[in-house]
């Protein structure tokens, strides 16, 4: 069960997993994650489904290395099994056709933000994604959303690759040449908080979809909780998605750093076993 | 009859909050005997009447009176699935023990009726001679039980006994619901649970674990695959929160989180990944069960000051009264006719102060409790930095949330034929706390029990027509 057949590196910290999970490759559409866990002394943890093969009866999850878990995550290799995979969890990502899409992943929010690349073009919108990264390694999926995107925007904040410049500067320039009527934006939450306020700007609606820290990923614990429009919302079952202008995002980053001190403390626990 | 109840062993308090060692000791075979004794073997015993399953409670005791135990065990088993889990869990003051004839007639103290239930159950475990009930020959009709809590655990092993083919679907990693993520290892250990889980699966029922029913699969897809009758025991699922202002700060979380990190994660355990903060100053709000083992955890994990704040009086306090005589005894703070109105930060975003405010007993409400009402002007501060709120959770609405045709109350939970506990789809039935809300253990495994009956003969009259 949940065995991994591929594996890729897609930099340093990133990295690519195709496991098996026939149910969840047929049930999941875009927008939909997963909870994972490795080990029986594992935490359970949240990933976007980035792609899926029906056929095959796999999915596709990209993984950054920022703590424990997910370094367990990306320590396995092929062959190798998930001791427990659930999903798909959250709603899926409401897809029209509405014109022009501005697509915005910053880092490996990218990964989330291919599927619902892939289903806003195939509804016939027309598909314009900003892919920002701190350098030219920490790119990733570019082929993949070259593939449903009619132009790829790169931005790196040290100007290796595409353009110079953060993720609001690529935004502003498309919604400055043309009418933009939809965007989309996904990564770290400091980039949806500036990303939402650009198009606030240029009256744009938009989409963030939320990456909260989970525990069950079915609404029964409120560890995700955000507030929204004023109201508290639970990502795991009302979103990920969420107006990406209503959601209070200073709060969102104070929520992520609740268990910061003992994360890393983990981290260093775990890389330190496996010097030995 | 001059006989005085038999006395529960505990572990100090001192001692046991060092730990998560079971509270309670259990009976010697002498204790038991002697309070068996007490039972008078009433003509018209009224006891079983305040049993929500019924079980024949003077015919157990006569055995455990007669030293034979295992058939003791096997009387409790004839009504109850789980009587170690019961005898431990259910409120007797306020069910069979209120109803026993020492405190109905005589104003004296009941039967200690829960602790011999739990003397009998335990005693069969440890005997190693646990006794796996018959199932009668297979039918090959595929069942599916959504929930592996008290009630879908009830419910399977009766279909399996019917000869059923039954599958129980889970949407966590560990089978149990409430039983394994909910209540702690100091009440309730989950080693007692797994006996009856294992029992389940040598009697053929099969489990599926990360398996959500109506997201990982459809009810329309597990029809394809052969299923014929569902039940659904999916439990209570969304925690309350009251809406005051601050409650969103990092350090304020749902009972339903502090005790899921902390019983299904092992959050506590330095050797799992899964983290918790649990402060020196711990304040839980609310007064039920789940109010109680959240500030018992508290405790246990080391707080200095761990709080009850309960916006109503000790008497109407909703927890089994062992629970709170505990709780007491560990030096569990009782802060009662209070209600949090505010939270305060520090400049990191971690709660650092609660502001309540106390309240007098107005007139009784729809409840039959008195209304708490604010006093005006009375509010005050207390230095918190872990907050636990436990004030209730509403229905999971997974599976109404999947499936629109399903009939469902305003509240969110299932609406079922009161008798048969058949829903809007005639295939499939619901019991537990998805249909009554928040109840009880014992309450749960009885839906599952009559669940089982009324889908029998319904899938019996449907397919021998
Ligand atoms: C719906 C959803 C979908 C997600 N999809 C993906 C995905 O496809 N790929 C992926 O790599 N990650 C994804 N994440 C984030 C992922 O769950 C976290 O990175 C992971 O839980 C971190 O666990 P850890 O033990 O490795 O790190 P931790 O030790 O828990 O955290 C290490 C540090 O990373 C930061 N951090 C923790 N959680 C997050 C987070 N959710 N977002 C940003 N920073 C965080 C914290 O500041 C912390 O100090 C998703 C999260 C959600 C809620
Ligand atoms: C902390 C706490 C203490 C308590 N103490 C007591 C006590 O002392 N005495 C007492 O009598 N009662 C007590 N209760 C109440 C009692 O535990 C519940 O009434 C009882 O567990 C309800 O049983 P259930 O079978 O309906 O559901 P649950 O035990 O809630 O189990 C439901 C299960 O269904 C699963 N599920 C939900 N949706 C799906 C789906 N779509 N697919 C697959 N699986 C799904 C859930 O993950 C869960 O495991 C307590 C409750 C709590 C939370
Ligand atoms: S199941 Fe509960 S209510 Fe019934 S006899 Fe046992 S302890 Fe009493
Ligand atoms: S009412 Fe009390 S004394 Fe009478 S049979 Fe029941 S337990 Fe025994
Ligand atoms: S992760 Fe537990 S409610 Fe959302």
């Amino acid at each position: 069960m949940n065995k991994i057949v591929e594996k890729e590196h897609f930099s340093e910290n990133v990295v690519r997993l195709e496991i098996e999970a026939p149910r969840i490759a047929k049930a999941r559409r875009a927008g939909h994650f997963v909870i994972v866990k490795v080990g029986e002394t594992g935490e359970r943890i949240p990933l976007t489904i980035a792609a899926a093969n029906p056929e095959r009866g796999t999915i596709t999850l990209v993984i950054q290395k920022v703590g424990v878990s997910s370094r367990r995550i990306t320590d396995l290799n092929v062959g190798d099994e998930l001791t427990d995979l659930v999903g798909p969890l959250g709603e899926a990502t409401h897809i029209e056709k509405v014109g022009t899409v501005l697509a915005c992943g910053g880092g490996v929010g990218v990964a989330p933000l291919l599927p619902i690349v892939e289903a806003l073009k195939k509804a016939g919108n027309r598909v314009v994604t900003i892919l920002a990264a701190r350098t030219k390694d920490l790119v990733i999926l570019e082929e993949q959303i070259a593939e449903y995107s009619d132009e790829v925007i790169i931005m790196t904040d040290d100007g290796s690759y595409g353009k110079k410049g953060l993720i609001t500067d690529g935004m502003k320039e498309v919604m400055e040449r043309e009418k933009v009527d939809e965007a989309v934006v996904i990564g770290p939450a400091i980039m949806m908080k500036f990303a939402a306020l650009t198009t606030k700007e240029y009256n744009v609606p938009t989409v963030a979809s939320l990456n909260t820290i989970m525990v069950d990923g079915t609404g029964m614990c409120g560890a995700c909780r955000i507030t929204v429009g004023g109201k508290t919302k639970f990502v795991c079952v009302d979103g990920p998605e969420f107006d990406a202008h209503q959601v209070d995002f200073d709060e969102m980053l104070l929520r992520l750093n609740g268990y910061k001190e003992i994360e890393k403390g983990a981290e260093q626990q775990y890389l330190k076993s496996k010097d030995k | 009859t001059a006989l005085k109840r038999v006395h529960m062993g505990e572990v100090a308090p001192n001692e046991r909050v060092k730990s998560n060692v079971e509270v309670n000791t259990g009976l010697t075979a002498d204790e038991a005997i002697d309070e068996a004794r007490r039972c008078l073997d009433c003509p018209d015993p009224t006891c079983i009447t305040g049993c929500p399953v019924e079980i024949n409670i003077p015919k157990f005791i006569k055995r455990i009176e007669l030293g034979e135990f295992l058939d003791a065990a096997r009387v409790l088993k004839e009504t109850s699935a789980l009587p170690a889990v019961c005898g431990r869990v259910c409120p007797q003051e306020k069910q069979c023990e209120a109803k026993c004839f020492y405190q109905v007639k005589m104003q004296k103290e009941p039967v200690a009726i829960g602790y011999l239930e739990r003397f009998a159950a335990d005693y069969e475990r440890e005997s190693g001679q646990i006794s796996v009930p018959e199932v009668a020959a297979p039918n090959g009709i595929k069942v599916a039980v959504i929930g592996s809590g008290p009630a879908g655990l009830t419910f399977a092993g009766d279909m399996a006994k019917h000869g059923y083919d039954v599958t129980v679907f889970e949407a966590l990693h560990q089978i149990g619901g409430v039983l394994k993520y909910g209540i702690p290892e100091f009440r309730l250990p989950n080693s007692i649970v797994d006996v009856e889980i294992d029992n389940l699966k040598k009697m053929g029922v099969k489990f599926e674990t990360n398996f959500i029913v109506g997201r990982t699969a459809t009810i329309e897809d597990l029809k394809e695959e052969g299923f014929q009758g569902f039940f659904t025991g999916s439990g209570a699922g969304l925690p309350r929160f009251m809406n005051i202002p601050g409650e969103n700060y990092i350090g304020i979380l749902s009972s339903n989180e502090y005790l899921t990190r902390v019983n299904l994660m092992d959050a506590a355990n330095p050797a799992t990944d899964t983290p918790i903060i649990s402060g020196k100053n711990v304040a839980v709000i609310g007064g039920g069960n789940t109010a109680m083992d959240s500030v018992r955890t508290a405790k246990r994990l080391g707080a200095d000051r761990a709080m009850i704040i309960y916006r109503r009086s000790m008497e109407e306090m909703p927890a089994r009264v062992e629970e709170i005589k505990h709780a007491q005894e560990e030096g569990i703070e009782f802060m009662t006719l209070t209600n949090p109105v505010e939270y305060f930060a520090d400049e990191t975003g971690r709660v650092s102060k609660v502001r309540v405010q106390k309240m007098e007993l107005g007139e009784p409400d729809a409840s039959g409790r008195r209304r708490p009402v604010p006093m005006e002007g009375s509010e005050y501060d207390i230095e918190v930095d872990t907050v636990v709120v436990s004030v209730g959770v509403s229905p999971n609405p997974l599976i109404p949330s999947s499936l629109p045709q399903l009939e469902t109350t305003r509240w969110g939970t299932i609406v079922v034929d009161e008798e048969k506990l058949q829903t809007s789809i005639p295939e499939m039935f619901a019991g537990g706390d998805i249909v009554r809300g928040g109840a009880t253990v014992i309450l749960a495994m009885g839906d599952g029990r009559n669940a089982a009956a009324s889908m029998h003969n319904y899938l019996q009259d449907k397919l021998n027509p």
